[in-house]
């Protein structure tokens, strides 16, 4: 089932020679920091079809590309009817002074060619007002069924070369669907692009399954499933959604998996009499490894990107809290000090921040705090948010937020690490428990 | 207790007919329950079946005469002196009916992160199963799974609902002979 996403042509990428050289004296940068707040105006004039028949493709790929930069909450497009005029065939001279004058700061022009199932995008990317071209162009070549990546893609190319931090548009979510009333509410494993589209089943609602976790290059997902009637944990192939139980430490239920980020180790929670402890097995030699042995409640392991480290939520102080131990067990220290409740702690990618779960006076926030614990930070706020997860980048997070009352529901939302742009993201049904996956090659 | 003495135990009324499939052990008598029925509907004295929530041996009996849950405080796997009672009447049942095998369901209201919920479903069914054992039931008739908050009973949002969720469900079956 997966063959949609396959077939694309492994996105070619071929440096087009740039037509413009860059004279400019104040390259066009934003950079990412709190203090961002004002929308960087860009253009992106429909895409030319290169090719008669290209036409519906150009604009579908043409708004994909927008959306993704203005869902960012850092790009804010130009609408089309303030153009005072349209690029000439691609990659001709810019007439940067029509740009200037409505105040478009990046100008992106592009091509769109189909062939058969073969589509070619082709794009660059323009600095308006140093009047000079921002990199290479780039010309990716896939199937036409995986259009959306190929916009993906230009959006990501397009990010990465104005902030200078890699892009995150090109990669999947894995998530709880989520359908009926709440006492009798069906779940199903899900699989999607970033922002909603391509919605793809991977399991039946037979069972309840719970917290799927995609691998660090996103080829398995871990997730917890009820169909031996206890909590256990399956690892699912994506390619080929075949999927086979986890052998752990002897325990009565297992749940709360996570990758190593070589994918070669699962860490976990696991419950013996009653009792829960974070335990590690290694996929290749099936060894298991207690990493945790109090009386408390020791759940939500997530590694740190170098690996030596995990972070986990514990109550042996009386309350959920967070800490931080060597990814070999051992004595930990606690980290969050802050009033409420904190739990499902999720180091950040870039190794720098950790996502959390804050519960206080009958709240629920996402939030961030260093690995020290300090700086500590709250995105959102409502009746229950939780379940973090970090784009690839970690500059977005994506969490569910569950409504009140008897109708309450389930639905994904996003949020910038600065807390700004909070988006509901479109899903068919309600979702709970993402994973975002990695930027895909 | 044999099928024998408890089908001399039952007594029909136009209920029968409503059993549910749970009770084992009155179809063959129908025909004649049901004619004694008749009689008694002249005599004017109101006969109940000793089936269903009626017949001791029954898991209906079990599940509302003795109650088959126990309740918890926020945040909490202590058992209450109510809970306590109720494990009481639920080990004495299970002493008598040996035949039958407990799984001790865990649950958490809303209130709290997935995770621990189901730690805590898990710490909350455990303290049920030690204290079945502590009153006689063999370790090996009694399993827990925890369920943390994915099968609320109660859907609404406030403590009339989550006090009703903070549960431990003790679900018997028939077992392979004990």
């Amino acid at each position: 089932m997966m063959t949609k996403f396959m077939t694309f042509l492994a996105a070619m990428m071929i440096a087009l020679s740039a037509t413009t050289s860059a004279q400019a004296q104040e390259p066009l940068r934003l950079t990412l920091r709190d203090g961002v707040i004002e929308a960087l105006p860009f253009a992106i004039p429909t895409l030319q079809a290169e090719v008669a028949g290209s036409e519906q493709m150009a604009n579908d790929i043409s708004r994909v590309i927008a959306e993704d930069l203005n869902g960012t909450g850092l790009f804010r497009q130009i609408p089309s009817s303030a153009f005072i005029s349209t690029p000439g065939v691609f990659g001709t001279p810019v007439a940067f002074a029509d740009w200037r004058a409505i105040n478009a700061q990046a100008l992106v022009t592009g091509a769109v060619a189909v062939n058969g199932s073969q589509i070619t995008v082709k794009f660059r990317l323009y600095d308006v007002f140093s009047g000079s071209e921002m990199g290479e162009g780039l010309q990716f070549v896939g199937t036409t069924d995986g259009w959306r990546r190929m916009a993906h893609k230009v959006a990501d190319v397009v990010y990465s070369r104005i902030t200078g931090e890699a892009g995150y548009f090109d990669s999947r979510i894995v998530f709880v669907a989520e359908t009926g009333p709440k006492d009798d509410r069906a779940k199903r494993l899900a699989i999607m692009d970033y922002d909603g589209a391509n919605v793809q089943y991977l399991t039946d609602s037979s069972a309840i399954v719970l917290a799927p976790r995609f691998s660090p290059n996103g080829d398995r997902i871990l997730y917890t499933s009820y169909e031996s009637g206890f909590p256990r944990i399956n690892v699912l192939n994506v390619a080929s959604v075949t999927r086979q139980q986890l052998t752990t430490s002897e325990g009565d239920m297992a749940f709360s998996p996570r990758f190593s980020l070589d994918g070669r180790q699962v860490i976990y929670s696991l419950i013996q009499g009653g009792n829960t402890d974070i335990f590690r097995t290694d996929l290749a030699t099936g060894q298991h490894q207690r990493l945790t042995n109090t009386p408390a409640i020791e759940t939500a392991p997530s590694f740190s990107p170098d690996g030596s480290q995990i972070v986990f939520e514990s109550d042996r102080s009386g309350t959920q809290q967070l800490y931080i131990m060597s990814a070999n067990g051992g004595e930990p220290q606690r980290i969050s000090f802050g009033n409420g409740r904190y739990g499902t702690p999720v180091w950040s990618p870039r190794g720098d921040l950790i996502a959390f779960t804050k519960q206080e006076s009958g709240r629920f926030h996402i939030g961030v705090m260093r690995t020290d614990g300090t700086e500590e930070r709250l995105l959102t706020s409502s009746f229950l948010d939780e379940g973090p997860t970090w784009a690839p980048n970690g500059r977005v997070i994506m969490f569910a937020r569950e409504t009140q009352g008897a109708d309450g529901t389930t639905a994904l939302y996003s949020v910038d690490i600065t807390g700004r742009n909070l988006r509901r993201v479109t899903t068919p049904q309600g979702g709970s428990d993402p994973s975002w996956g990695p930027l895909q090659q | 207790m044999t099928h024998l003495t408890k089908a001399i135990l039952l007594v029909g009324t136009l209920a029968l007919g409503a059993c549910t499939n749970a009770d084992r052990f009155d179809n063959a008598d129908a025909v004649d329950l049901n004619a004694q029925n008749m009689a008694a509907a002249n005599t004017g004295i109101d006969q109940t079946a000793l089936t269903g929530a009626n017949n001791p041996a029954s898991p209906q009996y079990f599940s509302q005469t003795i109650g088959d849950r126990v309740l918890f405080e926020v945040d909490t796997s202590t058992l209450t002196a109510q809970g306590r009672a109720t494990l009481d009447g639920q080990a004495g049942w299970l002493a008598t009916n040996s035949d039958y095998l407990a799984v001790i369901e865990g649950h958490a209201d809303e209130q709290g992160t997935r995770e621990y919920n189901l730690a805590l479903g898990a710490r909350r069914a455990n303290a049920v199963r030690e204290y079945l054992i502590s009153k006689g039931l063999a370790s090996s008739r009694v399993r827990t799974v925890s369920y943390g908050k994915e099968r609320p009973l109660a859907v609404c949002s406030d403590e009339s609902c989550y006090a009703q969720n903070r549960r431990a469900v003790t679900i018997i079956s028939i077992g392979q002979g004990s």
